[in-house]
């Protein structure tokens, strides 16, 4: 056991016994499979608005979530009491699901660290930084948005920590624990000129502390980045409507892989072929310049995790190899149904809720284009480089992602800067539309979450420049 | 397994006033605290088996400090009386490192809600698991059973909560009020040659008895999933569109944002300044009711302990109101209207209670005659709203309509206007108004909007 995981089990206050009992009461015969989740997460947010910081919270919680599978059903139930007590009767109710009497031999668990290296060292004290601390952060900020440029009317901040600590123990019999400290700082901005309102925002963070963003002063660099973006947005024309090339700047409008074929690749509509991508296993679903992986083992990054949330550590995963579907992304329930591999992606947003096949960090390996010569090769069309977000629909594969920073290509020459507009294509189609891959592979910011069943999970993307050939742009002018 | 209810079961209402005496010992000057318990269980079923049970019981406490002009909130799970005094401590420590906000504070007593009548807001019906997974089951059979085209399913699902908040300040409100909420829902799956399709259908009430049967709610799923199948593409152009009251409802959401005190006072709303103006045609008048019997958003008073009311939010095309806690009202120079929202643990917010748009006298099928092509929208994806500017760009599906019918399904085409040339080109609102969320709105139909498709 190491150091951080008997701090963790000493502050969840329960013995290995109790553990060992409780798996014991759920995991009777029936069920395949047993987990207990134990989560303490501490939250904290500052922020700044009228160039006051005048608002802090803080938050805690902490709870066990008890787990049963057995055949493609899970029990689940949750506490906010860690009592052996409180243990078994949501041991109880997780057996429900199996129709049988309480299980009576305990199951023994063996510590195992979580992973061999630890993709996200740090001390306690740069996660939960003193709140003068961020104070004078939003502070700097706002000052900084506003030398930028005097249009600049309202800068908005927020520095916000989470440290959450876990420990899952399971019916195959081994207890880890990790830390997953995560940082984040926000800044938008409003920019006013005549009556003309628009807005900026720009953030970023990870598996990181207050170090991260004091580093060459990387957050006036936040703040002129969301100046920037307002101030462009006061010049932006419509956007055009209809079917165009667009090529995709590097970094977070790599959200295109997360919702056009991210998505569809999670395990469990694979199992219940539900999934647009349901049966193309093995088949060409992109062009032979696309290579996409989810790597959750990517140090300090928002989207990674030394060990997910059923205890397996995070990997690599291939999804698309030179254009053909090669991979899924799992978890434990998924891949013993379907008969493959678990990947490391089985993520939960906290004890009170169910683990599902979850992305990382989903990002498109490096091609082999020079990114000017790609913007170059469009006659007329969109060159996108910040996204909102993004939605798809997984059954019929129709996805969405909206631009917030966005220009005209007219003869290869970026031109004039436009409204944001969203973007629509169909998932197993679209990546086949992409003909040139920069070799400028940029992984985003760290901003992004992922919503699916409720539930809310840190991820990451990444995208080098690329061409899209067509794809439907729902501006507002003909 | 069965639900017991923990209403009345323990006194939280000791735990709110002995946090703030603590508070005050640490030299806060004044204080509010919330507590909200309660209890789920939720069944899903799939493909005519159970898929997921999910039982839980949550308790959680939010406090707010001020010390003069400085405020911190914070909340936690942990109500050992231990954890709760080192909770105060470090509350307090947070407030004393923010920044004065000469506009802070709770409201006036005197505006504090005196009466908590009963607005129906709770069924003390309690369902056995077995219970909702046999309703579950039924509505996802119903599914199936309505048409051959139906070969898969996300599943059906029952959930049944209860719950209970209590608000307590240091001017001596202290008030609170039960609610429960029953939903039951179902995600059928249609297939044919050229692809499969999903949609879904639902009810929800705070009510058992009155939730629609499992029957009627399968049915209604596969009759908007089967329709899907066939949909295309259309060639880009500007159209009248009309939105179904599920979709319409969202165009009341962006309003609802567009009016918080918080985006007005902030510089981040398009309808800044326009309080008294004409934001819609005559015909267009838009209430927000926080006391309407058993509806999903009534609560006898807000996240400050303000009584909530009906009140006219657009009224014959003009903007009547805004949406407003003590905090945003005071940038405004405006008294609060009831509105203040609230998390646990979080200062407030402002936000809907029961917002719905006045149903109009035209049928929605007879909405459809004059339109000789243009789009009826019944699903909308993706975030392309801009609350500062109104620009609005979202994905779409539905059908098209030609001479007046709905002549066949679309899918991968987006809708692009401003929320303000939308609201001002309202042109026809329908006689559908129906509850099924604290947001409600009839068919509405918008003169013309871009549609980009090929």
């Amino acid at each position: 056991m190491s150091k951080d995981e008997a701090g963790a089990l000493a502050r969840f206050g329960v013995t290995d016994r109790e553990i060992e009992q409780a798996l014991g009461r759920v995991k009777v015969s029936a069920v395949d499979y047993a987990d207990l989740y134990f989560e303490y997460c501490q939250s904290e947010s500052v922020s700044m608005e009228e160039g006051i910081v005048k608002r802090a919270t803080k938050s805690v919680g902490q709870g066990v979530g008890v787990r049963a599978t057995a055949g493609e059903k899970t029990g689940f139930a949750y506490s906010d009491e860690l009592t052996a007590k409180d243990l078994n009767i949501a041991a109880d109710t997780a057996r429900y699901i199996a129709n049988s009497a309480q299980g009576t031999a305990p199951v023994p668990v063996t510590h195992r660290p979580a992973a061999a290296r630890n993709l996200y060292p740090h001390d306690r004290a740069t996660i939960e930084v003193a709140t003068s601390d961020r104070v004078t952060l939003l502070n700097a900020i706002d000052a900084e948005a506003r030398r930028y440029d005097p249009r600049i009317k309202n800068v908005m901040a927020a520095y916000n920590t989470e440290y959450k600590v876990m420990l899952v123990a399971t019916s195959d019999g081994l207890m880890v624990g990790d830390i997953q400290p995560l940082s984040r700082l926000q800044v938008t901005c409003i920019a006013e000129e005549n009556g003309n309102r628009q807005v900026g925002t720009f953030g970023g963070g990870g598996r990181i502390g207050l170090e991260y963003f004091q580093k060459d002063q990387r957050y006036l660099h936040f703040a002129r980045e969301a100046a920037r973006e307002a101030i462009l947005n006061l010049s932006a024309v419509d956007a055009p409507a209809g079917v165009m090339p667009v090529v995709l700047g590097g970094g977070w409008p790599g959200i295109l892989l997360h919702e056009a074929i991210g998505h569809g690749l999670e395990a469990d509509f694979n199992r219940k072929k539900t999934s647009a991508f349901s049966n193309l296993m093995g088949k060409k679903v992109a062009s032979e310049v696309c290579t996409i992986v989810d790597d959750g083992t990517l140090p300090f990054r928002r989207g990674s995790l030394n060990v997910d949330d059923e205890g397996t550590p995070t990997s690599r995963t291939v999804l698309i190899d030179k254009g053909i579907l090669r991979g899924y992304i799992t978890d434990k329930l998924n891949a013993r149904l379907m008969g493959i591999p678990v990947t490391g992606n089985g993520r939960r947003e906290s004890y009170q809720s169910v683990v599902l096949p979850r992305m990382t960090n989903t990002f498109m390996l490096a091609g082999e284009s020079d990114p000017q010569d790609i913007i170059k090769s469009v006659k007329k069309g969109l060159y996108a480089v910040s996204f909102g977000g993004g939605q798809v629909d997984i059954t019929n594969g129709k996805f969405v992602f909206s631009a917030s920073e966005a220009y005209l290509i007219e003869d290869g020459k970026i031109t004039r800067p436009v409204k944001g507009a969203t973007l629509i294509g169909s998932g197993p189609d679209i990546l086949k539309q992409v003909s040139m891959v920069g070799h400028d592979l940029k992984l985003d910011e760290g901003i992004g979450t992922c919503g699916k069943e409720g539930q809310s999970v840190p991820v990451g993307v990444g995208l080098p420049t690329i061409r899209i050939d067509e794809i439907t742009v729902g501006g507002t002018k003909a | 397994m069965n639900m017991t209810r923990m209403i009345g079961e323990q006194d939280y209402t000791n735990v709110a006033k002995d946090l703030m005496a603590r508070a005050s010992k640490q030299g806060a000057t004044a204080a509010d605290v919330m507590v909200a318990d309660g209890e789920t269980l939720s069944v899903q079923v799939r493909m005519g088996a159970v898929d997921r049970l999910t039982k839980a019981r949550e308790k959680r406490l939010g406090l707010r400090v001020f010390f003069g002009q400085r405020s911190a909130s914070a909340s936690t799970s942990d109500f050992s009386r231990d954890s709760l005094g080192r909770f105060v401590e470090e509350t307090c420590a947070l407030a004393k490192a923010v920044v004065e906000d000469p506009v802070s504070g709770l409201p006036e007593s005197g505006q504090l809600a005196t009466d908590v009548p009963d607005l129906q807001i709770h069924d003390p019906t309690t369902l056995q698991t077995d219970e909702q997974i046999a309703l579950a089951l039924r509505a996802e059979r119903a599914a199936f059973a309505a048409d051959s085209r139906i070969t898969n399913s996300e599943g059906g699902e029952c959930d049944s909560s209860s719950g209970r908040i209590i608000l307590a300040n240091s001017h001596g409100f202290l008030g609170q009020y039960a609610n429960s909420s029953f939903s039951l829902s179902v995600s059928p799956i249609a297939s044919d040659a050229a692809g499969m399709q999903r949609d879904y259908w639902y009810g929800v009430n705070r009510s058992f008895a009155k939730l629609e049967s499992p029957e009627a709610i399968g049915q209604e799923a596969t009759r908007r999933t089967v329709r899907k199948l066939g949909a295309r593409k259309v060639a880009t152009c500007r159209v009248p569109v009309i939105f179904d009251p599920e979709v319409a409802g969202s165009l009341l959401s962006h309003l609802c944002s567009a009016l918080s005190g918080y985006a007005l006072y902030k510089g981040a709303s398009f309808l800044i300044g326009q309080l008294g103006q004409k934001i819609a045609p005559d015909f267009v008048t838009i209430y927000d009711d926080g006391r309407m019997p058993g509806g999903l958003g009534t609560r006898p008073f807000d996240g400050e302990g303000l009584p909530t009311r009906k009140q006219a939010v657009v009224e014959r095309g003009r903007l009547a109101s805004y949406l407003l806690d003590t905090y945003s009202g005071k940038k405004l120079g405006l008294p609060s209207t009831g509105n203040a929202a609230r998390s646990i643990g979080e200062s407030p917010s402002a936000g809907p209670t029961n917002f719905y748009m006045v149903p109009g006298t035209t049928r929605p099928e007879d909405m459809l005659a004059p339109v000789k092509q243009g789009l009826y929208v019944t699903d909308l994806i993706g975030f392309g709203i801009n609350m500062v500017t109104g620009d609005y760009s979202r994905g779409a599906s539905g059908f098209w309509i030609v001479n007046g019918e709905l002549a066949y399904p679309v899918e991968e085409i987006t809708i692009a206007s401003n929320l303000k040339e939308m609201y001002s080109t309202i042109e026809t609102i329908g006689s559908d108004l129906v509850f099924r969320g604290r947001i409600a709105s009839p068919t509405v139909k918008i003169a013309e909007m871009m549609v980009a498709g090929n």
